[in-house]
This record gives C-alpha cells, sequence and structure tokens, in this order.
C-alpha cells in the first residue's frame, strides 16, 4: 500500500465528512475532521488500514482545543495525524479507548492536564497529578495560573 | 484513604507507604489484576517547555530520562527541523547517530545488569555495569559529560569528534564484543534462566498490536517496527545493520533481543566512525517559521514521539513528548496477569520502564485488600525463585550468583 | 551527640531516596558501589529503611507526591540523620523551578546537610561530596 493508496481509500471512504487534507511533506499528513466522525475514522485507519498509533496530543488553541491523533505507518514511514477542534468552553468526545487499549492512559492524561470529558471511557481516574490537585484547574490550558500554592 | 504504616523498602529504589505505584492484586501466588497510579515524576515538562526557548527546550527534555538521555533532544531537534524542514550537514548526521547508538548500548546494558540483580544474579549486574563503564569514558571524551551529553542541536549538534580520537574509541568499543558474546552465550546456555525466563510475561502479537507496544517489547513478539528503519533519520541509512527480532513474545525473547541489539549497536558506531564526512556540523539555523512538527526516534526502549508547534516566535506554543514506555507500560496489566508474584519483578523489567518504576511495585491481597509484599520483598521473591531453581538443576555453586547479597 | 557523630563518620549508612527525577543521579550513586568506584571498601552501605540509616541521600525535584513522603521519611529517620542532597534538582531544581508540580526545592522541605551539585555529579563527585559531609561532621566535635 503506497501513500497514494491510503490518501485515495480514506478519500473514497469518507469524502466529504473531511474537513481538509494537509499533506505537508513526505513523511507527514495532517487530516481535518469532525469531532463526531473521530470513532470512524479512527477504526477505519487503526484496523482497516493497519496503522500503528502512536499518541494524541491535545492543544489548547484560540478556536477551541485541538486533539490531533497520530498515526504511524511503519512501512513507509508515513506519520498520518487526524486533527479535530472542540468547544473550549466545554471540550468533550467520544473516547476511543474501546477500539484501541494503548489509547487508555492517554486520554485520562488529556483530560486532566487539558479538561476534556472523553465519554465512555471505561478506567478514567487520576493518572499524573496529585489526589488533592484542585479539579477546575488545568495546567496545559492558556489561562492556568499557577496559584494552587496560594490558596 | 488509609495511611500504612511504612515497611522496609530498597535498596536501590525505595519508595515509601501509601504512593505505590502500582499494586498487583493477588490471590494465594497468582496476580489477578493490577492497578497503576504514576505522578511521582510528574515535572510539568510540557507546561515548563512553553516558557522556553527552542534552544533551551532540547536541555529541558535531555532531563525526562537519565538512560534515554540523547533520545529525547534528538527527537525534539528533528520535530523542530521538520517545522522548516532544514537539512542538517552530512557530518552531524553522522555524529548523532554515534551518540544515539553509543546510548543504546549503555542502556542495554545497564538493563542486563538490572535484570540480573532481578534474578539473583549479582554478578550480573556489577559486570554490566562495569562494561558500561567504556562507553561513558567515551561519552566523556566526545561529549565532555558521562550523562546528559548535550549534543543536539537544531541544525546539527553542539560538539564535534576530533579525528585524533577515533581509534582509541574504536579500542574502547572493541572491549565490549568479547562481554556481550559472554552475556549472550550464558543467557543461551543457563538452564536456570531458560526456566526463569522461557514462557514467562508473554505478549503475544496482537496484544503488541492492540496496546501499540513498542521497541524491543514489540519486536519480541515479532512485530517489526523500528523508526530507524521505518523513516530513516540521522545516517541510518547510510549504514549497514539489521532490525532484531524475535518470535515468543516471553521475557526470554526481550532479553535475546536487546543483548543481539548490542552487537549491532557496536557494527554502526564502527561504520560511522570509519565514514565520518568531512565537512561541517551546523546549519546554523536563525529563526523557526510557525507551524508544527513531528520528530521520531528509537530510543533504546522504543519510539520516542516529538510533536512541536511554533508560532514563529523564540519559544514553542505547544510541545508534546511521548517516551516509549508509556505505551509499553499497559502491556503490563496482560502479561502479568495470571503469573506468580515471584515473576512479576522480572515481567516488568522486561519491558525495560524507566528505571525507578520497577522499584514502585507492591502486592494486595484480594480478599483482605492488605499489603502483603513491598517491591523490596518481590525482588527478594525472584531471587529465591532462582536459587530453588539453581537447587533443582543440581547447581549449587553457580557462578553468577552470590548468596547473601541483596 | 558527640559520641554519635563520631561514629557516623566510621562506616555511613545510607537511604536513597528519589524525589521526581529523571534518575541519571541515582544511577551515578548506584555507580558508587559498582566496581570501578567500589564505595563498599569504605563501609558505606546502602540501606532498606530509614530507620536503619545515618544519611539520607535525596535527588529529584521535590514533586508534590513525593516531597510528602520526603517529609514523612525524614521524621522517621532517627536523629542525628544528615541530609545530603545529590544533583542540580534537588540542590535547587534548575530547569524545574517554576513549574506546576514541583513548588519547593528540597531544602525548602527538610533542613539539608550537604550539597553535590552536577547533572549528574559523577561518581567522585559523590565520594568526594560525602568526604567533605564527614570532614565537617568532624570538624563539629
Amino acid at each position: 500500500m503506497t501513500r497514494d493508496d491510503i490518501l485515495k481509500k480514506i478519500q473514497i471512504k469518507f469524502g466529504g465528512r473531511i474537513r481538509k487534507i494537509f499533506d505537508r511533506s513526505p513523511k507527514r499528513i495532517y487530516c481535518d475532521i469532525d469531532k463526531n466522525d473521530i470513532p470512524e475514522v479512527v477504526r477505519f485507519v487503526f484496523m482497516d488500514l493497519g496503522a500503528r498509533f502512536s499518541i494524541a496530543s491535545g492543544v489548547d488553541t484560540p478556536d477551541g482545543i485541538e486533539i490531533l491523533y497520530h498515526f504511524s505507518f511503519d512501512r513507509l514511514g508515513l506519520v498520518f495525524s487526524l486533527r479535530t477542534i472542540l468547544d473550549g468552553r466545554n471540550p468533550e468526545i467520544e473516547s476511543i479507548t474501546p477500539l484501541m487499549k494503548g489509547a487508555e492512559w492517554i486520554e485520562r492524561e488529556i483530560h486532566e492536564l487539558l479538561g476534556v470529558e472523553f465519554k465512555n471511557h471505561p478506567n478514567m481516574k487520576p493518572l499524573l497529578l496529585p489526589d488533592d490537585w484542585p479539579k477546575d484547574k488545568f495546567p496545559l490550558r492558556r489561562d492556568f495560573v499557577q496559584d494552587i500554592d496560594k490558596e | 484513604m488509609s495511611h500504612k504504616v511504612s515497611i522496609p523498602i530498597g535498596p536501590y529504589h525505595p519508595l515509601q507507604e501509601e504512593p505505590e505505584f502500582y499494586q498487583l492484586i493477588v490471590e494465594g501466588e497468582q496476580v489477578v489484576d493490577i492497578d497503576v497510579r504514576i505522578g511521582w515524576n510528574h515535572r510539568g515538562i510540557e507546561k515548563l517547555a512553553e516558557a522556553k526557548s527552542f534552544d533551551q527546550v532540547i536541555f529541558l527534555v535531555e532531563r525526562i530520562c537519565g538512560i534515554c538521555s540523547t533520545s529525547h533532544p534528538l527527537a525534539s531537534v528533528q520535530a523542530i527541523e521538520d517545522i522548516d524542514g532544514i537539512k542538517v550537514p552530512e557530518r552531524a548526521l553522522y555524529i548523532r547517530t554515534i551518540v544515539a547508538e553509543l546510548e543504546r548500548l549503555h542502556s542495554h546494558l545497564l538493563w542486563v545488569g538490572l535484570a540480573g540483580h532481578f534474578l539473583g544474579y549479582n554478578t550480573v549486574f556489577m559486570w554490566g555495569w562495569k562494561y558500561r563503564e567504556p562507553i561513558l569514558d567515551i561519552f566523556e571524551a566526545i561529549t565532555g559529560n558521562r550523562n546528559h551529553y548535550g549534543m543536539m542541536k537544531v541544525g546539527g549538534v553542539r560538539r564535534d569528534i576530533d579525528e585524533a580520537d577515533i581509534p582509541w574509541i574504536i579500542k574502547q568499543l572493541d572491549t565490549l564484543l568479547p562481554a556481550i558474546e559472554m552475556f549472550r552465550g550464558a543467557v543461551l546456555d543457563d538452564p536456570v534462566l531458560h526456566a526463569r525466563l522461557k514462557g514467562v510475561g508473554v505478549l503475544t502479537r496482537q496484544d503488541a498490536i492492540d496496546y501499540s507496544a513498542l521497541g524491543p517489547t514489540a519486536r519480541a513478539s515479532g512485530l517489526a517496527i523500528d523508526v530507524r528503519r521505518d523513516e530513516p533519520y540521522a545516517a541510518y541509512d547510510r549504514v549497514k545493520w539489521n532490525v532484531v527480532t524475535q518470535e515468543s513474545g516471553d521475557v526470554f525473547a526481550k532479553t535475546m533481543v536487546r543483548i543481539l541489539e548490542m552487537a549491532e549497536s557496536v557494527e554502526i558506531v564502527k561504520q560511522c566512525l570509519e565514514r565520518l564526512p568531512k565537512g561541517e556540523i551546523d546549519a546554523k539555523v536563525k529563526d523557526i517559521s510557525p507551524g508544527e512538527g513531528i520528530g521520531r526516534h528509537e530510543a533504546p526502549r522504543g519510539e520516542v514521539f516529538h510533536y512541536v508547534r511554533s508560532d514563529g516566535s523564540n519559544s514553542p506554543s505547544r510541545y508534546k513528548v511521548r517516551a516509549p514506555t508509556y505505551m509499553n507500560f499497559p502491556t503490563f496489566k496482560t502479561t502479568v496477569i495470571g503469573e506468580t508474584i515471584a515473576d512479576a519483578t522480572i515481567i516488568l523489567a522486561a519491558i525495560d520502564p524507566c528505571y525507578c518504576c520497577t522499584e514502585r511495585m507492591t502486592v494486595v491481597d484480594n480478599k483482605t485488600k492488605k499489603m502483603v509484599f513491598t517491591p523490596y520483598d518481590l525482588i527478594k521473591l525472584s531471587q529465591e525463585k532462582t536459587h530453588r531453581l539453581l537447587h533443582r538443576f543440581g547447581i549449587n555453586d553457580h557462578p553468577h550468583t552470590m548468596t547473601g547479597t541483596a | 551527640m558527640g559520641l554519635k557523630l563520631t561514629a557516623l563518620t566510621k562506616s555511613l549508612w545510607i537511604f536513597h531516596l528519589s524525589t521526581g527525577s529523571c534518575n541519571n543521579c541515582d544511577i551515578e550513586i548506584l555507580d558508587c558501589l559498582t566496581p570501578r568506584y567500589d564505595v563498599e571498601r569504605f563501609g558505606i552501605v546502602l540501606v532498606g529503611s530509614i530507620r536503619h540509616a545515618d544519611v539520607l541521600l535525596v535527588t529529584g525535584t521535590g514533586t508534590r507526591m513525593a516531597a510528602k513522603v520526603l517529609k514523612k521519611l525524614y521524621e522517621q529517620a532517627p536523629k542525628p540523620c544528615l541530609v545530603v542532597s545529590v544533583g542540580g534538582c534537588s540542590c535547587g531544581q534548575v530547569i524545574f523551578r517554576g513549574g506546576y508540580n514541583t513548588p519547593k526545592p528540597i531544602d525548602q522541605i527538610i533542613p539539608v546537610d550537604a550539597y553535590i551539585p552536577g547533572c549528574p555529579p559523577k561518581p567522585e563527585a559523590i565520594i568526594a561530596g560525602i568526604i567533605k559531609l564527614i570532614e565537617k561532621v568532624k570538624a563539629k566535635k
């Protein structure tokens, strides 16, 4: 399967639901999709196309909270990143942990540090921050103020 | 939350009381479930990175892990270079490869030593760490420090290798080859190690795929993934080397992958030193444009993944780091459930988690919910199992064990 | 105080704790036990319980969770217990200063008797630091 095959298969399967494909360089492709389509596209990329899930990164931007799901097509050395944007005031998205066990910790971390709700996550417990960390403070958000110790 | 009284733990990485890293929930001798809690090492590096310049970020990420010290900077500079497609001079690419492979060597030797300790082979611990010293000497000669080398720079490397040093470096490397051969022979020939490691902690190929396992953990289960070959960077596509895999997915396979990889690393470094091209080592990058970049590197434990976003200023607007152990750790759940407590330490060590993690395991009884074993106890259980096997095989005076030493 | 401290300068029993570090200092401390440096010939031993320790060797940045552990441990240590900060992180947090999970450096949590800076300090530096500590203790007599 070549790089072009991958792009073609995704276009055929999801057509108009793809907002944008940014074919950045030979080894980097970024694909913007709606958050409601994420579980289906992830299933296709992981199970049907056989990519390896590398990591998901959350970014707090002025337009909302972006989540990038990075997949690796190892035979091609290609990183294929799915990008979606969530409402900054109430960020929530369907969890992909039921599809990929490797996503469990990753979603727990994004939840803790950015405040994203992952619906139907099987084990949403604190992972990194202490138990007495205030539950409404998210360190990676732009508006995070480091005043925990003054309280 | 109950306050458990402290119980002696250690001696190498003591951790007290309730902040157990993870709990093994047991019924009798068998592990039935595990629970994980991390956070003792969480230093908020991703947030700190947003307040640092691109140059400083490389020093920051170097200190994520002491063993994979250069892996993070290498992925980091590649991520930043990916934003603008910066071309790195040839000589710098070779030097990057040399430093990265020397690190793989010292990391795997460290692991061999630790595994030996957990199994009760304390002389293996001493030998593994003794053979690390020539490598650390090479690092000191090239980079100025035994660890945390500060070699990587956006657009190249920070220090050059002196041509006059190369014959000495090759000589130091040659002292390692008999040692690697000795470890290989020791593992292949020892019936006790076969009994302890074969069929233990098996990670099936399908589980390795489902959990997105990486590095030697995945390669030991037959998954031939290696970023150095899949998306070549530095000088990996300019030298000849092999991706090492095994099929059985047990601790034995993971051990063999690491030992054989050491031999490959020596080969790669020697080829790089012999072919080191003349020229610049620095592309002298001035600015980073707005955009995003991804950098990957095959660290000793697996793929390191860095994602950086730039807004055109001198600092990253977002920096994401994913160390390989983060993906490999959860596989512990599937490899240890059903196994006995005595094997838990070595099964965990086989993933080669960042060093501190292995010492933070406690055992809780499923019925009483009380802690029954501490990390220190678990290591002792493992060592005692080896002693029983030695006895069963009729080997009373094994050269690799030192009785009476923890 | 005099007798205990004299005894301390003969053979040191050390308890080591990492409070959120990259582990490089911890590895260099362990390296001191390996054949090239071999501190056991000085009678220096790593022990498994704080209750047996003469010296508390601390590495790391003092993350919130680990700092709690450190405080409790120091309280349980039979006094006098000398505290040694090994590595840049425990001497002053260096690049981790200002992080949201690393509020206070080690010497604001427990009193420190000796600082061994470095990133990481070489085994020779660690041994030199311990010797300086012993000399400081001797000078107090």
